[in-house]
């Protein structure tokens, strides 16, 4: 089992569907929020995800399909 | 001794202690470094400031690094530039260029990295670590090599060899990753979480973003205890921009200057600004973008620091400008042909959008202004290789004159 910190971002379209509570659903996965910020045109959450490895990177890869932008809680990595 | 107390969330405002760490582990908002700074007033002044090294370490007060680990490899102190050519085009009379790409790797980053790379040997960590696209890998592999430390470098496998020759030379390990810009940035994340390597921008991150303070103590320093009106700085992360107007508010709590009404002004390009678009759009949430620029060095789609720059632009009655795309090597040359100084992209960016500026009526002709220059321009020769149109003639006098004629 490994832990994953993410930011989720929702598009304006998306900001009303229920990805999180799917994605539990879906997936092996323990989603645990802990900073959000939901408005009517967008909303994040940056939240912990809890499964084993390949669970979280088929989750991820679904929620990335979904169009919400998934993005490392610390945001882009690669500097230049 | 460094004067830090503690490691603080600027989400929830709860302490950590001073070790590597980035996030907080409560609500995962990243951690900053505090300071004591009554201890730090009762230490400093302007005298002992200049008898210190010609470097960033002279500010080493307000620094988070110990007096003895400090890594000097002659960073900082860059010229602070009286632009008047580009000044009399521009319609500014008191322009000033701060000329960062004359840096031991020639750009801004080694400011971060020496503070990064310090604190590292300070934490016992080995290896040094960064993943980058330019800027950031050849100043960790230098710093790296200066430390004796094992170094790697993570990139996109597709970058040009020219930029990851400016990390090879230092012999640092190469790893070229295969995937897409956010595969390699989510791939990086957590070999950071999982491996005790000092990785600059990631456990690193809140030493690392200190080292970008020097470079408002220095422009104040220079202008003579001043600060000035107006700041133009390039935007990537947005750390750079929010720390230089951190670095003059701690001249004033400090006393070392009596006030500093500069007004901050933050510099994208059109193919890469978050910060820019939410600061015209008035929302205090930086929308993730795909980069799609010519300014590789401030390619970064979802900034870290940038409500912290918003914020920044709020509290100095600051702005944003975006630079068109094609506006970027106009500013490069605008630089080179007045001033001499031959900048990256990110210069090109920073001077396309002072001139914005200027033509908007934010910044007025006889405001002290400084243009951040963060990278040199050797590192970025593909954009402007329009520019090489020589003459071609026959090995005679006559071609000679006959081609010159007219010019």
């Amino acid at each position: 089992m490994v832990k994953r910190r993410v930011k989720f971002t929702f598009p304006t379209e998306l900001i009303t569907e229920s990805v999180i509570y799917e994605l539990g659903h879906r997936y092996k996965v323990v989603t645990n929020i802990r900073r959000a910020d939901v408005r009517e045109d967008i909303g994040w959450v940056v939240l912990e995800l809890e499964g084993a490895e390949s669970e979280i990177a088929d989750g991820l890869g679904w929620v990335a399909e979904t169009g919400v932008r998934v993005d490392p809680v610390s945001g882009d990595v690669i500097q230049g | 001794m460094s004067y830090v107390t503690c490691l603080r969330c600027r989400g929830c405002g709860r302490e950590y202690p001073v070790e590597p760490l980035n996030a907080c582990d409560f609500c995962f908002g990243p951690l900053e470094v505090e300071y004591d700074y009554d201890s730090i007033t009762r230490a400093v002044s302007r005298e002992r400031i200049v008898e210190g090294p010609p470097t960033m370490w002279r500010y080493q007060d307000f620094l988070p690094v110990d007096a003895d680990m400090a890594l000097d490899m002659g960073t900082g102190f860059t010229p602070l530039i009286r632009a008047e050519n580009l000044g009399r085009k521009l319609g500014l009379e008191n322009l000033y260029i701060k000329n960062d790409s004359v840096n031991p790797t020639f750009s801004f980053k080694d400011r971060v990295v020496s503070v990064a790379s310090a604190k590292a040997l300070e934490f016992e960590f080995d290896t040094l670590a960064c993943a980058s696209t330019g800027n950031l890998m050849g100043s960790v592999a230098a710093h790296g090599a200066k430390a004796s430390m094992n170094t790697l470098v993570l990139y996109p496998a597709n970058l040009e060899k020219g930029k990851i020759l400016g990390a090879a030379i230092y012999g640092a390990t190469l790893v070229a990753v295969d995937g897409t810009y956010d595969q390699v940035n989510r791939l990086c994340s957590e070999l950071a979480d999982n491996h005790r390597w000092a990785f600059v921008n990631v456990n690193m991150r809140p030493f690392y973003a200190e080292g970008s303070k020097t470079l408002g103590y220095e422009v104040a320093e220079q202008l003579g205890w001043l600060a000035p009106d107006h700041c133009v700085v390039p935007g990537a992360s947005g750390a750079l921009f929010t720390k230089i107007h951190k670095g003059l508010k701690d001249l004033v709590q400090t006393g070392l200057i009596d006030s500093a009404d500069t007004k901050m002004h933050i510099a994208q390009a059109e193919g890469c600004s978050p910060i820019a678009q939410a600061f015209n759009d008035g929302s205090k949430e930086v929308r993730p973008v795909i980069p799609d620029t010519l300014a590789k060095s401030l390619a970064i789609g979802n900034p870290a620091d940038g409500p912290y720059a918003l914020r920044t632009i709020a509290e100095s009655d600051g702005s944003a400008v975006i630079a068109m795309e094609d506006e970027i090597v106009e500013g490069i040359q605008l630089l080179a042909q007045t001033e001499g100084i031959f900048t990256e992209t990110a210069g090109g960016v920073v001077i396309s959008g002072l001139r914005r500026l200027v033509n908007q009526g934010v910044i007025k002709p006889d405001e002290v202004t400084v243009a951040y220059i963060t990278g040199n321009g050797l590192k970025t020769q593909e954009v402007v290789e329009s520019v090489v149109n020589p003459v071609h003639i026959s090995p005679s006098y006559d071609a000679f004159e006959e081609a010159m004629a007219g010019r």
